[in-house]
């Protein structure tokens, strides 16, 4: 499966490669789009200085975190997002009719290395973050970190899988499903404490954003003891669970529906 | 060996109609229209026939050819190929079926046609000897040798065409689906792909299934021919059956769909 | 005349038909104006001393910006005319005896029009709705909003001006993409999407506010919060004309080179 999953990706390596030119000019593009993200933050923070005691070294750790993990679900998830236009040309038939796990070839699919601006720029403010943060650095919080990256790479990678899925159901997708792809990221800047109980509440229990965000940053700067905190951004990863089942509803209704 | 009985399949589209008014009422009530797509399609296709399904638009041939493939559930009926039913067992289902669509490609765009044959290799998880086996011997007969080094972006419709059954063939499919496959192409490529897939079918016993529009298709390879036409089977027979001494083909088939009522 | 109007019921006749997008998008922009308005009212709680305008001033430019989207951003960008040039259809509209640049602008800033009435209103109505300091509060006075309405048809023309050279860049990249990208990016940024202008460092507000882009929504939003008003108010309204005419001419200087060497791609 890796092996297959690697052939994939040299073709799509070979193929942003014919086109240097424009590629480097959307990395350049989608790095100034992110980097206007972070000079905003910048500007308000030399204005208040902090927002509901974190500081601005504590949210770019935040943002540092969250920004790679949306990165890399960017880059190698990305076939969901044009998933609309598969079903639209047929390509998903084409993928039914091939011997492998649809999912596996909707992943396969598409490799968006323009990412890797975004990426860069998340890897900078966490080592920012990192660096500046008094933080009291030891195992289990290196861990926390970690997890905190993966657990983000995966629940946005599910999000992407229940976009796509949305597409079995309504042909043009729902715009709606970007509040919880971008919206997410743009507003999980800041710590989600910030704003406010109901939409920490929301955040744990509807899509645990705040399972790999909001606890186990309390735990990274020391602000909370939990031990169980480290491994909430795995629990949050069986998000994947419902969004696997929207999907497979959605392969059902396709092969009865026809397209 | 292909088996359909009875296969019944309807689609309900959504009825939109234009204006501004329509519209509105559309954001708040929908209206369907229920299309019967296949009533009661029931054939045989023994190992090594050639096919041809021929049929009007919209008489349920792409459904059928869905159905076989595995990608669309029917409503009632039963199907069974080499003794699988298609849309259950999809996955070594489909490794025993090759399918050609006229008119999308499976060939990846921007990279040389060895590297997307090389990718099915593994996607078919086929074995080295059999894979190199195929490649040659396709590359042979179809002539292929210069275009593998091309992306397929830089090829025409009739060197893309060859090289998509090429493609379509490399895990060694007993059976073949061609839906359109000669749409578009030059008289020369067309005469290739048709002598190809005579030779394959005597050569390896591939069952054939070909639905097309161009009757010379049909005359060149099919030795039986399914006529549907609203979603029936009206004719199941030979060439002869549909032949009348001297008439153009086109003319023929023009005149069955008359007297059957399904243009 | 009637073309446009045609043209437009047609686009709006479009936009309704999408309804399960249509509901979607206004949801979406409602809730990115609520979370954006939740963290500003976070940095409130904070230190409200330091804020350039009152929290209902900033709710209501938040909301404005949220609403205003499909007018005046560049994000609202119609992607039709890309498809146009990326298929090489292009080819065709050139060789119309038209004024492509005049047929081009007006059809772009009637799209926009034509959006905006599906998008603006429901957002705004809500926004209304949502109780104070976070809701969207009435204009200080009726030439305020007189004044708001004059400055957000200049910030029509601006932001249609603006695409327009998008435009013209994508005919000789073919690369719609990264030039999009770096548009929609620093048009989102200078214009008070990302953050409001007055938010912004003194100095470098001062700069941005010299960019054509704060004369898209940053302008006439301020004047509708109040925050900008007398003579400052006049001289950011003229640069907003001057902005019309500068990048007009710019289109119209690039249509001109542009069609010299025109790339078709397609084939």
């Amino acid at each position: 499966m890796l092996k297959l999953y690697g052939k994939y990706f040299s073709i799509h390596l070979k193929s942003v490669m014919q086109y240097k030119g424009s590629f480097f000019a959307t990395v350049i593009g989608s790095f100034l789009t992110s980097f206007t993200v972070f000079l905003g933050i910048f500007f308000l923070f030399q204005r208040f200085h902090q927002v509901e005691d974190f500081t601005y070294e504590q949210v770019l750790l935040c943002y540092g975190i969250m920004l790679m993990g949306f990165a890399v679900a960017q880059m190698f998830a990305s076939g969901f997002k044009v998933f609309d236009s598969m079903i639209a040309n047929g390509e998903f038939d084409r993928i039914l009719c091939r011997p492998r796990n649809e999912i596996f070839q909707v992943l396969a699919y598409r490799v968006d290395f323009v990412r890797i601006g975004m990426l860069l720029q998340g890897v900078v403010m966490l080592a920012y973050g990192l660096l500046s943060c008094q933080v009291d650095w030891n195992f289990p919080r290196v861990v926390t970190v970690v997890f905190m990256v993966i657990g983000g790479c995966v629940l946005f990678s599910a999000l992407f899988l229940l976009d796509g899925s949305i597409a079995f159901f309504t042909l043009q997708g729902l715009e709606f499903m970007n509040v919880f792809t971008y919206g997410a990221i743009e507003h999980g800047k800041y710590p989600l404490g910030i704003y406010g109980r109901e939409m920490l509440t929301f955040c744990t229990f509807v899509v645990p954003y705040a399972l790999v965000q909001y606890y186990p940053l309390t735990y990274v700067l020391g602000r909370s003891d939990n031990p169980f905190f480290i491994f909430l951004p795995l629990v949050a990863c069986l998000f994947v669970i419902p969004c696997w089942i929207v999907w497979r509803i959605g392969v059902r209704r396709y092969k009865s529906t026809g397209s | 060996m292909i088996e359909v009985q009875d296969l019944c399949k309807t689609f309900q589209v959504a009825r939109r109609e234009g204006g501004l008014g329509q519209a509105v009422k559309a954001l708040f009530h929908r209206e369907y229209e229920t299309i019967r797509a296949l009533e009661g399609v029931s054939f045989t296709v023994k190992d090594g026939e050639m096919v041809g399904y021929i049929g009007p638009n919209g008489a349920g041939k792409s459904s059928t050819i869905k159905i076989l493939s595995g990608i669309l559930t029917p409503d009632s009926g039963t199907c069974r190929i080499n003794g699988r039913i298609p849309w259950k067992d999809r996955r070594k289902h489909v490794k025993e079926i090759g399918v050609v669509f006229g008119q999308r490609t499976q060939l990846w765009w921007d990279v040389p046609v060895a590297d997307s044959f090389e990718l099915l290799r593994e996607i078919y998880a086929i074995p080295t000897e059999v894979y190199q086996k195929n490649v040659d011997e396709l590359t042979e007969l179809l002539d292929l040798a210069q275009l593998l080094r091309t992306p397929a972006r830089q090829l025409s419709l009739g060197q893309r065409m060859r090289c998509e059954i090429a493609g379509s063939l490399l895990h060694s499919p007993k059976i073949l689906f061609l839906d359109e496959p000669t749409i578009g192409l030059d008289a020369v490529s067309k005469l290739a792909v048709r002598d190809f897939i005579k030779r394959l079918n005597k050569e390896r016993r591939t069952t054939v299934l070909l639905t097309t529009h161009d009757m010379q298709d049909i005359e060149a390879l099919a030795s039986r021919i399914l006529l549907i036409g609203k979603g029936k089977i009206l004719l199941d027979g030979g060439l002869e059956d549909i032949r009348r001494g001297g008439e153009h083909i086109d003319e023929t088939v023009a005149e069955l769909y008359k007297k059957f009522d399904v243009t | 005349m009637k073309k446009y109007l045609a043209f437009f019921r047609l686009r709006f006749t479009m936009g309704l038909q999408y309804r399960a997008a249509a509901l979607g998008g206004l949801a979406c922009q409602f809730f990115w104006g609520a979370m954006a308005i939740l963290a500003f009212g976070a940095f409130y709680k904070t230190d409200p001393a330091s804020f350039p305008m009152s929290m209902p001033a900033t709710a209501s430019y938040i909301w404005l910006q949220q609403a205003l989207l499909t007018l005046v951003s560049m994000g609202g960008i119609d992607q039709e005319f890309f498809n146009v040039i990326q298929s090489g259809n292009v080819a065709y509209e050139l060789c119309r005896p038209v004024d492509v640049y005049g047929m081009w602008y007006a059809r772009s800033a009637a799209t926009r029009v034509a959006n905006a009435f599906m998008r603006c209103m429901p957002v705004l109505a809500v926004a209304a709705l949502v109780p104070a300091p976070y809701g969207l509060s009435a204009p200080p006075s009726l030439t305020a909003f007189l004044l708001f309405l004059v400055s957000l048809a200049l910030a029509l023309g601006v932001v249609t001006a603006l695409g327009m050279i998008v435009y013209m860049l994508t005919f000789h990249t073919i690369s719609p993409r990264g030039v999009r990208l770096i548009a929609v990016g620093a048009s989102d940024f200078f214009s008070g999407n990302i953050v409001p202008l007055p938010f912004f460092p003194e100095g470098f507000r001062q700069f941005s506010e010299l960019l054509p882009f704060s004369s898209t929504a940053n302008v006439p939003i301020r004047i509708y919060t109040g925050d900008l008003y007398g003579q400052e108010m006049l001289w950011l309204m003229l640069l907003q004309a001057f902005w019309i005419a500068a990048l007009v001419a710019l289109g119209k200087l690039l249509e001109w080179k542009e069609l010299k060497n025109v790339v078709v791609q397609g084939g």
